[in-house]
């Protein structure tokens, strides 16, 4: 058996790249008085670190604890809330720049001398002079890097014609590298482990790296590795539109199990593409635009020690390509099926982990409450299946549900930001079995009309 | 309501005839619900789609709703629909598209 020794999860504080993603991105070009609104509506980084949602995702609160903090959540900071957090912490806009340049081998990034100079911690790192970047910006096609009103630097294309290497796909391509490298580091830390003990990472995020010959090409989990000082490691990316990290930790277990690889570091970093995509609704509503953040996260998956969670391979939840896509048959796939496999009943398992949005940022634009939904669904088939009476459909999703808290990074949400809570929870001995959902939009790549879906089990010992 | 699908069901009306469809949604969030039913029977509240400025005055039901439930095998109802019909909120959904309807009959 395969067990999940650590889970580790960062938020990145990006206000001034929310205009960078595709929906401001696509708005601002239709109407510039839209860039100033958005403006107006950003949050300083303290307010974004002391979001009691995003202290549920870095592990300062349990997902419950949402259920006594009042709405609208922006409004009620959680007292004293730092960056730090039990499993990993927030980051302010700067020391991402620096994390992006970091992350760049090929000087595409240039980040202004002179703010780096009074950057706690800027000195180590190599900057451009202000003309250099006015040239860029000017005359290259490079795309201008904010913090507050100041330009501070620039990200410009790596070739002339190459649309897979623009200087928005690159920085698309860099926030995830990025962010993922900063999740992992947290995992190394919180760990204690070498990173040269890792012997695999798997990459789950979503972004396309590659050129115009191989878009989407890949690999970024070798490239987060290196940046991880993870020297004796390989890896490769799963690809699964946001259900990719389910299927990453059941690929990680059964490398473990088969004996392939004993330390794999499943790693997903952040979406730009995704940042602010729901502002409108925000702004109209006079809410701050709640997409501020790049989430990160990070997991460690090693053989059976005996005392670590397991991943239960043998009730891996899977939607068949012939199973349709009707959502009663997605969820019998992915959480009935696997359970009656194993001989158990729904309400056997104490927490389900599904899609884990924060409502407060899809509701105000229409997208209503996924998680509430999901919950919903499951309690429903309890129903069917006669375990429960229509009336204990909310004590059911009140015990075995949760709020939603995770930033709408396609796959960040994905069941795993539970992860970190789960181990905390089956160590303290107030969980023995939590299930992991996902589902992928599989059409909205217009290669088939197929939706999707993975789940698993995750035990105490 | 999304382009494409408002594109699609332009199309089915050019070629069929709007006296001859009726719209059949499947979504569960009542607001989401109310702007597809305006879209296919007043046009594109949005002015985005190409149903904007287009009334088809279709007649818009929701799936779970009785008058189609009924019509269907009650095996097939259970199978496919049981569930969500516990998810959404059937009454509310109704009471939206009745309201869409009688305005339909009445302008």
């Amino acid at each position: 058996m395969a067990v999940v020794k650590a889970a580790a999860y960062i938020l990145a504080h990006a206000p001034d790249l929310v205009r960078y993603g595709s929906k401001p991105w696509r708005e601002i070009a239709q109407n510039p008085a839209l860039g100033e609104r958005l403006r107006s509506h950003l949050r300083p980084f303290e307010a974004a670190a002391a979001y009691p949602p995003n202290q549920v995702f870095v592990g300062n609160l349990r997902p419950d604890a949402l259920h006594e903090v009042p709405e609208p959540w922006y409004a009620h900071p959680v007292p004293e809330a730092g960056p730090h957090g039990r499993f990993g912490g927030l980051l302010p806009q700067p020391a991402l720049y620096r994390a992006l340049k970091r992350a760049d081998q090929f000087d595409l990034i240039g980040l202004d001398t002179r703010w780096l100079a009074d950057l706690p911690g800027g000195e180590g790192v190599r900057g451009w002079p202000a003309d250099r970047i006015a040239q860029a910006v000017a005359a290259e096609q490079a795309l201008p890097l904010y913090d507050g009103p100041q330009q501070v630097g620039c990200i410009r294309p790596a070739h002339e014609q190459d649309e897979s290497l623009t200087a928005q796909v690159l920085l698309e391509n860099f926030a995830a590298k990025a962010t993922g490298a900063f999740a992992l580091e947290a995992l190394l830390a919180q760990t204690g482990l070498e990173p040269a003990a890792v012997e695999y990472i798997l990459s789950c995020s979503e972004e396309a790296v590659g050129d115009r010959y191989n878009r989407g090409g890949g690999n970024l989990a070798k490239a987060i590795g290196e940046l991880t000082g993870c020297g004796r490691a390989t890896g490769s990316d799963v690809k699964a539109f946001c259900a990719a990290p389910i299927y990453a930790l059941v690929h990680a277990a059964a490398l473990v199990e088969a004996r392939v690889f004993q330390r794999i570091a499943v790693v997903g970093g952040g979406s730009l593409a995704k940042l602010g995509m729901k502002f409108l609704g925000h702004l109209d509503r006079g809410m701050p635009v709640l997409e501020d953040v790049l989430g990160g996260m990070a997991f460690l998956v090693a053989p059976d020690d005996g005392q670590a969670p397991r991943i239960r391979l043998d009730a891996v939840g899977k939607h068949d390509i012939a199973a349709g896509s009707a959502p009663q048959a997605i969820m019998e796939a992915l959480v009935a099926r696997p359970l009656e496999q194993l001989g158990m009943k729904l309400c056997d398992v104490g927490k389900y982990a599904a899609e884990l949005h924060n409502p407060e940022v899809t509701v105000p634009s229409g997208s209503g409450n996924v998680p509430r939904t999901n919950y919903r669904m499951i309690a429903a088939l309890a129903v069917l299946r006669r375990e429960i009476g229509p009336r204990d459909m909310e004590d059911f999703i009140r015990a075995r549900g949760m709020p939603g808290y995770a930033p709408t990074q396609g796959h960040i949400p994905a069941g795993v930001p539970f992860v970190g809570h789960a181990l905390a929870m089956m160590a303290a001995g107030e969980l023995d079995r939590a299930m992991f959902i996902a589902k992928g939009s599989l059409f909205l790549g217009r290669m088939t009309q197929l939706s999707d879906g993975l789940s698993f089990l995750l035990e105490r010992p | 309501m999304d382009l494409e699908n408002q594109a699609t069901i332009k199309r089915l009306a050019e070629e069929h005839g709007a006296e001859h469809l009726v719209v059949v949604l499947g979504a569960t969030e009542a607001e989401g619900l109310e702007l597809a039913a305006e879209t296919v029977t007043a046009g594109d509240p949005s002015y985005a789609g190409p149903l904007a400025g287009v009334s088809l005055r279709l007649p818009v039901y929701h799936i779970l709703e009785p008058e189609v439930t009924e019509g269907l095998p009650a095996e097939l109802v259970e199978e496919k629909l049981g569930m969500m019909a516990m998810v959404a909120d059937v009454g509310r959904i109704s009471e939206v598209l009745t309201r869409r309807r009688q305005a339909l009959m009445t302008a």
